[in-house]
């Protein structure tokens, strides 16, 4: 247990204050019991899909645009999966919960464990269950907070496009996809123009065009190379 | 309104989980693919655009509010790209919203 809560700490001093942003979050700008918000954490458990679900219950959205989106937001965890298939031998449930609780915080403490200590396979599931309890406590804390002492929440709405202009910024600093980020800039802020009652959507099909054709004209390789 | 919430937590919860699970699924066939990897690359920063621009343009409902998100944004952008520390970046850029707004 020692292990465990050393190997994870990095990962509570993230969890539990942004669990406890959410937390504030979801309680001051709807109009949902405190309780729904540790219930997301449980069963949704994303970071940027929960911050991101806000936005989308308080703006009405439709469970298609809903399911479409945080699929999207999060399909990076595609690639996560790929990369584990090989070495994990946990079976049963044990299997099943590791898979469902990899984020990327889970994964990054995971992959980088030494290799004398990534052998021991029941690690992997205890550490991804740690990490969980702290994203619950955090926005569990956040969520009563909210609700008992009248903070200004003025201006915490912000919270969510900051959020995304972080991810946003460290992409870049990744990928450096600088035209690619661009049109998708240019599609979004025309979607939102024609037609904002459905922009997520309309921008993510037009995206998955754009992206469609750069594959298909195969100047990406040139640029790929890193 | 309470089943609304109810399926939302469903969708995102399978969404999510697909995510996950479905490489461990179609046990990574196709991860070899070009266009997959293309994807992997290329999605993410995409999809983190069109976030942003969804996030401040459901905010932005006359001039000055547009004109603070805009300052705002930078500042959070600035912050994060020289500091690389996301609690601040994302602490200060609201408080600096919050301020103007």
């Amino acid at each position: 247990m020692r292990q465990l809560l050393s190997i994870t700490l990095p990962v509570a001093l993230g969890y539990v204050p942004l669990g406890m942003a959410f937390g504030v979050l979801f309680v001051s700008q709807l109009d949902y019991a405190w309780y729904m918000a540790s219930i997301m954490a449980l069963l949704v458990f994303a970071g940027s899909a929960q911050f991101l679900a806000v936005g989308l219950l308080a703006n009405q959205a439709s469970l298609v645009e809903v399911g479409v989106a945080i699929f999207l937001l999060n399909a990076r965890h595609l690639f996560y999966g790929l990369s584990l298939l090989s070495e994990l031998q946990l079976r049963g449930w044990r299997r099943w919960y590791l898979i469902f609780a990899l984020t990327d915080e889970s994964y990054s403490l995971i992959t980088s464990l030494k290799a004398d200590v990534r052998k021991q396979q029941s690690l992997h599931w205890q550490i991804a269950a740690i990490n969980q309890g702290y994203w619950v406590l955090g926005c569990t804390l956040g969520a009563l907070l909210g609700v008992g002492v009248d903070i200004p929440t003025q201006g915490l709405e912000f919270v969510l496009p900051a959020l995304f202009i972080v991810l946003c910024v460290e992409q870049y600093r990744v990928v450096r996809a600088k035209g690619l980020m661009l049109g998708a800039a240019a599609i979004a802020s025309f979607s939102l123009w024609l037609w904002s009652q459905q922009m997520l959507i309309l921008s993510i099909l037009l995206s998955l065009s754009l992206l469609l054709i750069t594959y298909r004209s195969g100047r990406w390789i040139a640029t790929s190379g890193g | 309104m309470d089943s609304y919430i109810w399926g939302l937590i469903l969708v995102g919860m399978l969404a999510t989980f697909a995510t996950r699970a479905l490489p461990f699924i179609v046990l990574g066939q196709y991860a070899q693919h070009p266009l997959l990897k293309f994807l992997g690359r290329y999605l993410p920063p995409v999809m983190m655009v069109l976030l942003v621009v969804y996030a401040t343009g459901s905010m932005a409902n006359d001039v000055s509010t547009g004109v603070i998100l805009g300052v705002s944004a930078m500042c959070v952008a600035l912050l994060q790209w020289f500091f690389s520390n996301p609690l601040l970046s994302i602490f200060l850029g609201t408080l600096i919203y919050a301020v103007l707004i």
